[in-house]
Parts: C-alpha cells; sequence; structure tokens
C-alpha cells in the first residue's frame, strides 16, 4: 500500500492505496465520487475526465500515485458555492445531454477547452469545438447539441 | 397552452443531476460488504472445455467462490431463452440450441463465459480469473453467415447446417409472375454490415440475495428490468418472481443491447446467494464488444420489377441473416417481423416476397440494435431504389414520388402484413428537396469539382413500424409476451402527483415528457408531477423500453390513467357541487357544473378524496389509478433525409456537407427532446454508412474490440444536422396522435450516405465507406476508365 494525498475539489485527502490503483478508481471507490464515469478503460472515450491542477486528464488510465500533491477538480466540483458552471447550466438550456453517461467528462473537457482557447486567443467556433472534443465520445445526442452548448458556454464562461 | 403543456420544450427534470454528476448508475451504487466478480471467457470462437482447474484460483487472495457451468447445471437453472418462436416455410419451430449462462463442456464463441470467480475486490477477481486453467478442445469456427451452412461446422447438436430457420413473408406466386412480365429489373448485393451498439455505460449487475427475507434484488444497466424479472424468475429459474426486485437506475444509453436478459446479471444474482455476499460486475469495454449482443450483420439480394416508366412492379429478397453463436432474447423477430414487413417502404409496390434464413455462426448473439431489422430494410429498399432511378435514367426523387403510396390511399394495406394507418409522404419530400436546396446541387457540383472534389447527393425516404406493439399480431406471430404498457397516477394529500411507468428511460428523458403530458391532462404543474421508473418493486409490471414504444404505448397508458382520475374526480366534483355527474365538465383543472361558475380545483377534489369527510357515499376514497394499454397496431413514423457529401479523390475521405433530415412523427409533446432523439439516431446511422464495422477474423476473434479498432462517430466526424420535424399525419389509433421517433435517424440514414457516396464516386461500394475503401474504388474505376 502507498500513502497518496491530493486536494480534490478544495479538501485535502490522505488515502493509503494499492500502487496500481488508478486515479478514476481513487475518486470513485476512496472519495465516493462517482461523477466521474468510465467508459472504456482505454482513454478513447473521455468519460473519465477530470481536471488536474487545471488541465484535462483522462482518470481511467492514470494511477493514482501520480497525482501525490495534485489538486484535483472533479464534476462534484466544478460548481461554487452551489450555483452551477455556466458549461454545465449551457448543457441543460441546450439539451447537450440524453443519458447522462458521457456528460460529465464531456463538461470538464469543454471547461477545459475553452479555457485553453481563451487564454491563446483562439475563436470558439463550431469547428474549433468539435475538434477539441474528438477526444470525447457521445453515442447519444450526434453532439449536434454538445456542439451548441460548447459555444454557449464559452460565452457565458 | 399551459408553457410547460404539450408541444413545448420544456428544459429536461433529469438534468440537474446528471450535469452535477449526481445521476445513480449501477457501478455507482455500493452495498456493504460487496464483493466483486470477474468472469473467465473463452479466448476460442467453438470450443469444447476439457478441463477446468481452479484450485489455483480459489488458493489466492480475497477469493470468496470460483463457479462452473458445472454448478449451474448442478443447481438445476434453466438456460437464456429467445422470446419469439417463428417458424419455418414449412411450418417447423426455430431450432434454439441451449444457452447456458455459464457455458457447459462447449463454447462457441470468444467471450462465452466459462467461470465466474468472486473475491473481495475486483483486482483479487481478476488475479484469480487468470489463475483459472481451462483446458479446450479446439474447434474449427463458423463465422460469415454467407458460408456457414456449408461449413461442416456443427455450432449446437442437431441443428444441421446451422439453420435457425427458413421463413418467408409474402406471395411468392404473384411475385415471379410479375417478374415475368417486367419491362426492366434491377438487382442488388448489399451486405448490411455488424455493429456494436456501444452504449457509452458499459454493462454492469449487483445482485443481493438477502438471506433474512429469503429475497433477491438485482440492479442492473436494463432498458426493461420487468422483462428482466419475468426471465430470470420463470425460464433461468433463480428467484421466484414475487421475491426477485429488479432495478433499472439511471442507464447510460441502450439502443436496444440492454433490452436483453445477459448471462452476467443471472450468475451475479446466483453467485450472491452461493457466497452470501452482494456480488458486482462490471464490463470492462472489450469486455462489451465480446459479449453485448451485436446488430445487423444481413446478406442480401434484392430485386425490383418495373414496368417502362419505373412503376415498381414487384419486390423480392433473398436475405441471409446472423444469429450469432446462441439466440439472444428477441433475436428471431429481427430479420423476420421487424424487417421483411418493412420492405413496402413508402410505395405502393403490388408485389412482394422475401425469405430470410437465419444462421447461427460462432460470434456474439446479434439482437435488436436501434432500429433492430428496419435499418437492414430500409438500407435494401432505398439502395435498390436509387439504383432504380439510375437505370431507368430518373431522378431519384421523381421515380420516389412516381410510386409513393398516396395520401388518399390509407390505411393502406402493404403485400407484407402491416396495415399503415397514416402517412402523406410528398410534403415530406417536397421539404427536404427545399431544405436541402436541391435545386442547387449542379451548382455546389460544380464548384467541388473546381476545387477537385467529388461531390455526391443521395436521398431516403424511410417507414417505420414502431410503438411495439399489438399483443395479439404478435402473439399470432410467435411472441412471447404481451406488448402493453402499463401506468399508474397517484396523487397525495397536498395534490402532488406521483407517475409510475412499465416503460424506462435511459437518455430518453421520460420524466420530462411524461410530466408534461400528466400536467396537461389533469391541469396540475408540471413541477408537481414526479415520474418514476427502472425498479419492479415500486411500478408492478411495465414491458420496459425499445421499439420507439415508450410514449406512443406507454404515455397512451397514462392518458387512460389520467382519464381514471378525471372520471372518479367528476363523482366526487358531483357530490361536492351538488349537482349531476353528467353536468360535470373537467379542463385545465378544474371541475365544473356545465354552465354555471361553480367549479372545483383538482386539487380540491383530491384533497376531499383523502380527507373523505364529505364524499360520495359508496365511493372508494384515494385517488390513485392504474391503467394498461394495449395498442391496436404499430405507428407508422416516416420521412426523407438528403446527404450532401465531398470525397477528396486522394485520400478516399468523404466529408458530409450537409444532411437533411425531415420527419413525420405525427403528434409531438416535446420537440427539443425529439429533435435530439433524431440527432443521436442519425450519428448511429451515418456511423454505419462510414465508420462502424464489427469484424471477426476467419478464426472467430474479434479484432475490432476497442475504440481503437473500432471506429465510434466523434464530434469532428460529423456536421451539424439540419432537422425539421413536419406538422405531420396524427397517428390514428392512440389518442395522443403520436408516433415514435426514437430509431428513425438511424434507420433513413445509412441508405442516404450510401447514395450520396455512390453518386459522388459514380460506384457502389459496401458499408462502411472508409477512406480506403473508397480510395481503391476510386482506383478500379480511374484504371477501367484508362483501359477505355
Amino acid at each position: 500500500m502507498t500513502s497518496v494525498t491530493m486536494t480534490v475539489n478544495g479538501k485535502a485527502v490522505t488515502k493509503d492505496i494499492e500502487p496500481r490503483m488508478l486515479l478514476s478508481t481513487f475518486l470513485r471507490e476512496e472519495l465516493g465520487l462517482t461523477g466521474t464515469h468510465v467508459g472504456c478503460d482505454t482513454s478513447q472515450c473521455g468519460c473519465c475526465v477530470v481536471h488536474v491542477d487545471g488541465d484535462s486528464v483522462k482518470s481511467c488510465t492514470a494511477l493514482a500515485v501520480q497525482f501525490d500533491g495534485a489538486s484535483v477538480t472533479t464534476i462534484e466540483g466544478l460548481g461554487q458555492n452551489g450555483t452551477l458552471h455556466p458549461m454545465q447550466e449551457a448543457f441543460r438550456e441546450n439539451h447537450g445531454l440524453q443519458c447522462g453517461f458521457c456528460t460529465t467528462g464531456m463538461i470538464m473537457s469543454s471547461v477545459d477547452l475553452v479555457k485553453k482557447a481563451k487564454e491563446q486567443g483562439i475563436t470558439i467556433d463550431e469547428h474549433y469545438v468539435r475538434e477539441g472534443l474528438e477526444g470525447n465520445i457521445c453515442r447519444c445526442t450526434g453532439y449536434h447539441n454538445i456542439v451548441k452548448a460548447v459555444i454557449a458556454g464559452a460565452q457565458a464562461m | 397552452m399551459a408553457t410547460n403543456g404539450i408541444g413545448s420544450s420544456v428544459k429536461r427534470k433529469e438534468d440537474l443531476r446528471f450535469i452535477t454528476g449526481s445521476g445513480r448508475y449501477t457501478d455507482d451504487i455500493q452495498l456493504p460488504h460487496q464483493a466483486y466478480a470477474c468472469f473467465v471467457r473463452s479466448p476460442h470462437a467453438h470450443a469444447t472445455i476439457n478441463s477446468i482447474d481452479r484450485s489455483a484460483a480459489e488458493a489466492m487472495p480475497g477469493v470468496l467462490g470460483v463457479f462452473t457451468g458445472e454448478e449451474v447445471a448442478a443447481d438445476g437453472l434453466g438456460g437464456l431463452i429467445c422470446g419469439w418462436m417463428v417458424k419455418s416455410k414449412d411450418g417447423s419451430p426455430m431450432k434454439a440450441g441451449p444457452h447456458p449462462i455459464l457455458a457447459h463442456r462447449k463454447v462457441r464463441y470468444v467471450g462465452d463465459h466459462v467461470a465466474v470467480v468472486v473475491a473481495e475486490t475486483l483486482q483479487q477477481a481478476r488475479d484469480a480469473a487468470e489463475a483459472v486453467e481451462v483446458e479446450y478442445g479446439v474447434l474449427p469456427a463458423a463465422v460469415d453467415v454467407a458460408k456457414t451452412h456449408d461449413s461442416g461446422v456443427d455450432i449446437h447438436d442437431d441443428i444441421p447446417n446451422n439453420l435457425v430457420y427458413d421463413w418467408e413473408i409474402g406471395d411468392k406466386v404473384a411475385t415471379d409472375a410479375a417478374f415475368a412480365q417486367a419491362k426492366h429489373v434491377t438487382r442488388v448485393e448489399l451486405i448490411n454490415n455488424r455493429l456494436v451498439p456501444n452504449a457509452m455505460e458499459p454493462r454492469a449487475a449487483l445482485g443481493h440475495y438477502d438471506t433474512g427475507m429469503d429475497a433477491y434484488t438485482l440492479y442492473t444497466t436494463s432498458q426493461n428490468p420487468h422483462v428482466a424479472r419475468l426471465v430470470i424468475s420463470a425460464f433461468v429459474g433463480i428467484a421466484p418472481e414475487h421475491k426477485l426486485t429488479v432495478i433499472a437506475p439511471d442507464v447510460g444509453g441502450g439502443f436496444g443491447s440492454k433490452i436483453f436478459i445477459y448471462a452476467e446479471e443471472c450468475v451475479c444474482l446466483w453467485a450472491s446467494k452461493k457466497v452470501r455476499r452482494p456480488v458486482k460486475w462490471t464490463a470492462d469495454r472489450t469486455e462489451a464488444f465480446l459479449s453485448d449482443a451485436h446488430g445487423r450483420d444481413h446478406v442480401s439480394v434484392a430485386e425490383m420489377a418495373m414496368d417502362e416508366n419505373g412503376q415498381f412492379l414487384a419486390l423480392r429478397v433473398n436475405t441471409k441473416a446472423n444469429m450469432g453463436a446462441y439466440l439472444s432474447t428477441f433475436s428471431s423477430c429481427i430479420p423476420t417481423y421487424l424487417y421483411a414487413t418493412l420492405l413496402a417502404g413508402q410505395y405502393k409496390t403490388p408485389a412482394i416476397y422475401c425469405d430470410v434464413q437465419a444462421y447461427y455462426t460462432n460470434t456474439a448473439p446479434v439482437d435488436a440494435y436501434r432500429g433492430a431489422g428496419r435499418p437492414e430494410a430500409t438500407y435494401l429498399v432505398e439502395t435498390l431504389v436509387e439504383e432504380c432511378a439510375k437505370d431507368m435514367k430518373l431522378d431519384p426523387a421523381e421515380i420516389r414520388r412516381r410510386n409513393f403510396i398516396p395520401k388518399d390511399a390509407f390505411p393502406y394495406q402493404t403485400p407484407v402484413a402491416l396495415q399503415y394507418d397514416t402517412g402523406d409522404y410528398e410534403p415530406c419530400l417536397d421539404k427536404a428537396l427545399e431544405l436541402a436546396d436541391y435545386a442547387g446541387f449542379p451548382e455546389r457540383r460544380r464548384q467541388s469539382e473546381a476545387k477537385g472534389k467529388l461531390r455526391g447527393i443521395g436521398f431516403s425516404a424511410y417507414i417505420e413500424a414502431c410503438g411495439i406493439a399489438p399483443s395479439a399480431v404478435i402473439g399470432s406471430l410467435g411472441a412471447g409476451v404481451g406488448l402493453w404498457e402499463s401506468a399508474k397516477v397517484r396523487f397525495s394529500h397536498t395534490g402532488k402527483v406521483q407517475v409510475l411507468t412499465g416503460t424506462h428511460s435511459h437518455g430518453q428523458g421520460h420524466e420530462t415528457t411524461f410530466a408534461q403530458l400528466v400536467a396537461s391532462k389533469l391541469g396540475v404543474a408540471y413541477e408537481d408531477v414526479d415520474v418514476i421508473h427502472g425498479d419492479t418493486s415500486k411500478t408492478t409490471v411495465g414491458m420496459g423500453t425499445y421499439g420507439s414504444r415508450s410514449l406512443a404505448v406507454g404515455g397512451e397508458a397514462l392518458v387512460k390513467a389520467c382519464d381514471k382520475v378525471i372520471a372518479k374526480g367528476k363523482k366526487i366534483a358531483a357530490h361536492l357541487l351538488e349537482a349531476s355527474e353528467q353536468d360535470i365538465v373537467f379542463q385545465d383543472g378544474n371541475f365544473s357544473v356545465a354552465g354555471t361558475d361553480r367549479s372545483k380545483s383538482i386539487g380540491e377534489i383530491v384533497f376531499a378524496a383523502l380527507v373523505p369527510h364529505n364524499y360520495p357515499p359508496g365511493l372508494e376514497p384515494g385517488m390513485e389509478e392504474t391503467a394498461y394499454y394495449d395498442p391496436a397496431n404499430f405507428t407508422y413514423p416516416s420521412g426523407v433525409y438528403i446527404c450532401e457529401l465531398e470525397v477528396d479523390p486522394d485520400s478516399g475521405v468523404v466529408e458530409i456537407q450537409k444532411f437533411t433530415a425531415v420527419d413525420d412523427f405525427g403528434n409531438v409533446i416535446n420537440p427539443m427532446i425529439v429533435e435530439g432523439q433524431v440527432h443521436g439516431g442519425l450519428a448511429q446511422g451515418i456511423g454505419q454508412a462510414l465508420l462502424e464495422n464489427a469484424v471477426y477474423d476467419e478464426s472467430g476473434q474479434l479484432i475490432s474490440a476497442s475504440y481503437m479498432d473500432y471506429t465510434m462517430p466523434r464530434a469532428d466526424d460529423l456536421p451539424s444536422f439540419v432537422v425539421h420535424t413536419t406538422a405531420g399525419t396524427a397517428c390514428t389509433h392512440n389518442s395522443l396522435g403520436v408516433k415514435g421517433c426514437g430509431e428513425a435517424g438511424a434507420i433513413g440514414s445509412p441508405p442516404a450516405v450510401m447514395n450520396a457516396v455512390a453518386d459522388a464516386i459514380g460506384t457502389r461500394i459496401s458499408m462502411p465507406a472508409t477512406p480506403e475503401k473508397v480510395w481503391r474504388a476510386l482506383q478500379k474505376t480511374q484504371l477501367a476508365q484508362a483501359a477505355e
């Protein structure tokens, strides 16, 4: 067993875990943060995306011990003080979700995508969003409303 | 109309939990002292199990038990069943081989379940599963449906040529006679490529045997928990039905793949009693690829007989359908009653004949996947029609218009059993032509050519039979169940409403749509209606969600329950208002005496029913009404899809420029949700046409068993869609006038894409139209042209 310490959604946590434990398992099983989903185990579908020190990470193919000392934000920590993040609100307003399973990773990726675009002065248009979300698979929406949601969310962010 | 009522694009009630990560999917559920299951799966497509040595596994840390098909047999458990008996041409019943929940002495596909290890942790279960020693006697495998008949491989005992059934529909004599007189015959050979449904939530199960109560609970990723309860109790025999609760909590997509009753959920429930612990299993993605029921996989030959004007005279079809190694829950009806009955399409073709041979192969079971038979029919008909247009030198829109069933011909009896109650196809075509700017296509093609690109346009005019299904009709065709639906509407003292439905929502938004429906019918606030589904201990019975049935069947059951509430409310109102029951009218949540200003709100009536101090003598207190609805017919959504795309001849890459979908879904409750359903269906249909393919090699290894090998449509593979729902033709046999909308996109889109590809590159290729395939086809064409 190995001890790992992280700040998760603003709270410090320390746990003794098996060194082979994945970050997604750590969040889901050790911390009960089940909003992070596992859809493919191979970094392909993006259901498991969380933010580590502000960057998107696919938590299903990362070991928890890699992130000792890091600050992790999951979907549960995205909204502040009981209010929704503008991207969460935009997904709801634009019917950017159906079954909800990919949604949490999709929102986390979208937030990072928009943040990076704004930092780099990139125009957030349909092309940018579609290319940028290439690492997140949704089987329900055909992406049509996700693209609308991300563009709307970007305007509100 | 209330702002949240029928016809309004209300934002979804279910979204708050999903956007905040508070959804509760099966794998999110943790029970005290829960143990974990890992399955030992066959690495061979076809083999005898000569021996299983579990001693090393049993000695490993944390292992609670290792179980095999021998224990299943010793416990006298039954197998998984196929619930639809299809008969062959000669009247003989289909041949169903046994389907044990753990393989017994033989495995029949890669991924078949050989043993299960239950351990304290998932990692311990996985480690121990690797230590189970299985000695196999490898046998030759039959994989390709076109070759299995003569393969010499016997997948099941006493099933010659692996033939499940040889079935037919239509009038062969009349069809052959029409062909004999035809001026022209167009023929196509088609493969409908095998697909993996790929709901983003992998299948999962958590079985719990409660020793004290001698009762079982199964949490599972199901589209129809009541059907799971029925099969697990009545056929597999793990628990009696009244001692088994099946809960399908939030389910992350299904698309058909979560209709079926699978081995893993049965094993978790059974093993829970063995180890006296809750047992959880969650598929990883490769397990899902290997063991979820797949879709499609047809090989067909189709011919259309025409007169000199391109009028269709007769359609003749032969299809070979791959059923996989075992018959999955509804598999037998997919390539028959959900396929060949749709071959009339939107056309008045007077004679149709189709025969279907269904075969076992050493591949995963094949069953319903979004559309289920109807995409296969539509792909066949609409490819053939486009080829007919080419052969007859007619515009593809014109040949369709010429053959459409005219508006005044409804109800229309097709030559393949179905009676379409209503439809009007030309307005959809006209609207699609307008939205797609068909008139401007030649100019756009010139512009593409100037850039060195090839541009094509393709049509598809689909018909769908959904809202499954009239019980007596399907019963006469071999179904083992009735496909009615149940609904309950119950009020509490404060006028709040709980709606219980036997359907199940796994992305479709029933919690919203059904609340809109009940709020509209009863005049209560939308916010005061809560929809409950997915738990057999709450909703007594139900048949679940598939075949685009939830609103057309389940919604109509809700209407009937609301009608009963209103009927009872009138009795109470008559008493309170001292009027005759016949004089009470109900509107917008108020019971009034006709022609007066005397009225009682539904809240007051409900309160009176629950606090019956002043109440009609003899009338039962309470306001809780249950209704069942069995549809009189299927519903028949239809539409016209137009795909316009560009091909890069240097790379073979196909890029969709515009996809236009015009649908007639009858009346619509929530347009936002309906459009979302179309978007998702289109993505899956376009995925089938351009990207997706489940490929087994000759030895039966699934070589597309991960997202690195199986191409899922991603955001940058698709355009935004032009989706238009017409005012349409209301369904004539349900009071809502609604048809189903869940599968249309996946049904209508593949031929539109493939017709556009053929139009662009001048030759027809099979799905998926990958860059390699397109490029090779272009090279072949160019070589042929150079040789001329």
